[in-house]
């Protein structure tokens, strides 16, 4: 074929594969949501702070499961291991740099990354469901045993993250760390935007449809799954990082089996398999978590629960995964 | 010429049932052989067993002078020995650009890049739009493969095949389950293979089996009892009580 002919293909797909009008939509829609949070919540920025760490562990869990097919409940273990090492960095040795404790984060969350993907990888299906639960037990008794480091139940204290760039101090209205937060965002879903696209991330989504067939392939599904299970824990652990550092506490929360199946649940409710839908399901739970449980504080987890079996059974795909689908349709259609 | 594909006295039984029974054979680059032999004979286990699927109690398998008996599957396809499969096994959510680039990817070590997309790779495409537009399937490039007819998967399944750049192919039923209007389309991606690759067919069309191969082997009882030209195969009175029954009768000699 001459080169031509490949221009052409090439010029065809252009709208497929720059970094192309959906993603700076996204890119834009993130942005419009940050200002207006911060305007609208002025007094509760650290509830949005939390929405955005915990929207980092959706996505880092999008990664492992939407993309990847691996069923797992113990997802937050790479959470909480990031939000533990950017503490105890800072409570333990005195290393109250952001950037160095946000790294000590990343750092952690992909050694936890590995050390799960290593055992969870190991099974399928059920028992694998079954390994990651052990797992996010295991993390949580040895965080609670370990509690000369990490303060076991009582929690880790005395985290005091220094200012950002010597400038921007953490101040109690939470507005340097809500922006922090906003811009780890920012940077962490322009980053894995380029990574579901690129040629690793068309491998895992081949994986997750046909293990068998990859390997006919000549690829390795379980190398290819560590690889992205590595990338994972490092995102959450940004977000445990961010999580330690505007909080300037971590509890044992962050790596329990409960923050692991609601993360879960988030994934579900926005969609699986799309980053835009992992922020959708994370915004929209936490939300709604906090505003029916301040106006109804007897009853808001049963309603919490109707939303659920309601998405799950009138828009299986989740939220988002719902509306793209409807959209795709009626431009079909046209 | 020196094989580039041999299987030496490859055993493998299940319980006491022998299911491959010390079969022996070997291909030079560019042969076209035919795999027949009934239900039960063994073949499925065959493949297994050279794919690196399955292991043999004994035996060896080797590959461009290579014995590759304890590589495993993945090894074996990165040296050169690619299977298709007999129900095609494609990503249904994924393009058949997708399919063929990832393939490129993969054989040339680049499947693990984390950042690029293939569409803005020139190479890629043009190999991806080469073999696509060879198989007839370029206007579908970008179509999902659950939206695109059986014949067009089956097709699909030998341009990611080629896309790998086997030095041996095994088909596996490459025409099973296509409507008759379409075989046509899959004989000429077959009569169009590369040369110098050498093929090994399972098949259980004969006419597309005479049509295609130079060399027919078949399969009973886990043992080869039949290795030669297509036009003696018919002829062969243990093929005949084997496997081809009334079809010996038939007139078809290639």
């Amino acid at each position: 074929m001459s080169m031509t002919t490949t221009n052409d293909l090439i010029a065809e797909t252009q709208g497929k594969r720059r970094f192309g009008a959906s993603d700076l939509i996204g890119l834009g829609v993130i942005l419009a949501l940050a200002v207006v949070g911060y305007f609208l919540f002025p007094t509760n920025l650290a509830l949005l702070t939390r929405i955005i760490a915990i929207a980092l562990l959706v996505l880092s869990l999008d990664l492992v499961t939407g993309y990847c097919g691996v069923a797992t409940l113990g997802h937050a273990a790479l959470f909480g291991a990031g939000a533990y090492a950017a503490g105890i960095v800072s409570a333990h040795y005195g290393i109250n740099d952001p950037f160095a404790m946000l790294a000590f984060g990343i750092a952690a969350g992909a050694v936890a990354g590995l050390i799960c993907g290593a055992v969870i990888l190991r099974a399928h299906g059920l028992p694998q469901l079954v390994l990651s639960i052990a797992l996010i037990h295991l993390f949580h008794e040895f965080a609670n045993k370990a509690s000369s480091w990490t303060g076991g139940s009582d929690g880790l204290s005395g985290i005091a993250p220094s200012a950002l760039f010597g400038l921007y101090e953490f101040d109690l209205w939470g507005r340097t760390a809500y922006v922090f937060g906003v811009v780890l965002l920012v940077l962490v879903f322009f980053v894995l935007r380029l990574i579901v696209r690129s040629p690793f991330g068309m491998l895992c989504r081949a994986i997750k449809e046909d293990p068998i067939r990859i390997r006919s392939m000549g690829a390795s599904p379980k190398a290819a799954l560590m690889k992205m299970y590595v990338i994972s824990g490092a995102v959450a652990g940004v977000g445990g990082a961010l999580n330690a550092i505007s909080t300037q506490v971590v509890g044992l929360d962050s790596l329990s089996f409960t923050m692991s199946a609601e993360s879960l649940v988030m994934l579900v409710l926005g969609g699986t398999g799309s980053l835009f839908g992992a922020l959708t399901g994370t915004i929209v739970f936490m939300f709604f978590e906090d505003v029916v449980s301040a106006a109804n504080p007897f009853h808001w987890l049963t309603m919490v629960g109707a939303l659920l079996i309601a998405v799950v059974l009138f828009a299986p795909k989740g939220l988002y995964g719902t509306a793209a689908a409807f959209v795709a349709r009626r431009r079909e259609a046209k | 010429m020196q094989p580039i594909f041999e299987v030496r006295n490859l055993k493998r039984a299940f319980g006491g049932l022998a299911v491959t029974n010390d079969v022996s054979l070997s291909m030079a680059p560019g042969d076209r052989v035919a795999l027949i032999g009934p239900n039960g004979a063994g073949k499925t286990t065959f493949v297994n067993l050279v794919t690196g699927n399955l292991a043999p109690d004994s035996g060896e398998v080797r590959l461009n002078g290579e014995t590759v008996t304890s590589i495993d599957a993945i090894g074996r396809v990165r040296r050169g020995l690619v299977r298709s499969f007999q129900v095609t096994r494609l990503f249904l959510d994924m393009t058949p650009a997708e399919h063929v680039a990832l393939a490129v990817l993969q054989r040339d070590g680049r499947s693990g890049r984390l950042f690029g997309n293939f569409l803005a790779m020139p190479d890629v495409m043009d190999e991806v739009g080469q073999l696509l537009g060879k198989l007839g399937l370029r206007d579908l490039m970008h179509r999902k493969v659950s939206e695109i007819a059986y014949g067009q998967q089956r097709l699909l399944e030998i341009a990611v095949a080629l896309a790998l750049k086997p030095k041996v192919l095994l088909l596996d039923e490459p025409a099973a389950g296509v409507p008759q209007s379409d075989t046509g389309r899959i004989e000429q991606a077959l009569a169009d293979l590369p040369a110098d690759l050498a093929v090994l067919m399972i098949e259980h069309d004969m006419d597309l089996v005479f049509r295609f191969a130079k060399r027919v082997i078949v399969l009973a009882a886990g043992a080869i009892i039949f290795d030669g030209s297509p036009s003696d195969v018919t002829q062969d009175p243990r093929v005949r009580e084997a496997y081809l029954g009334s079809y010996a009768n038939a007139s078809h000699a290639a």
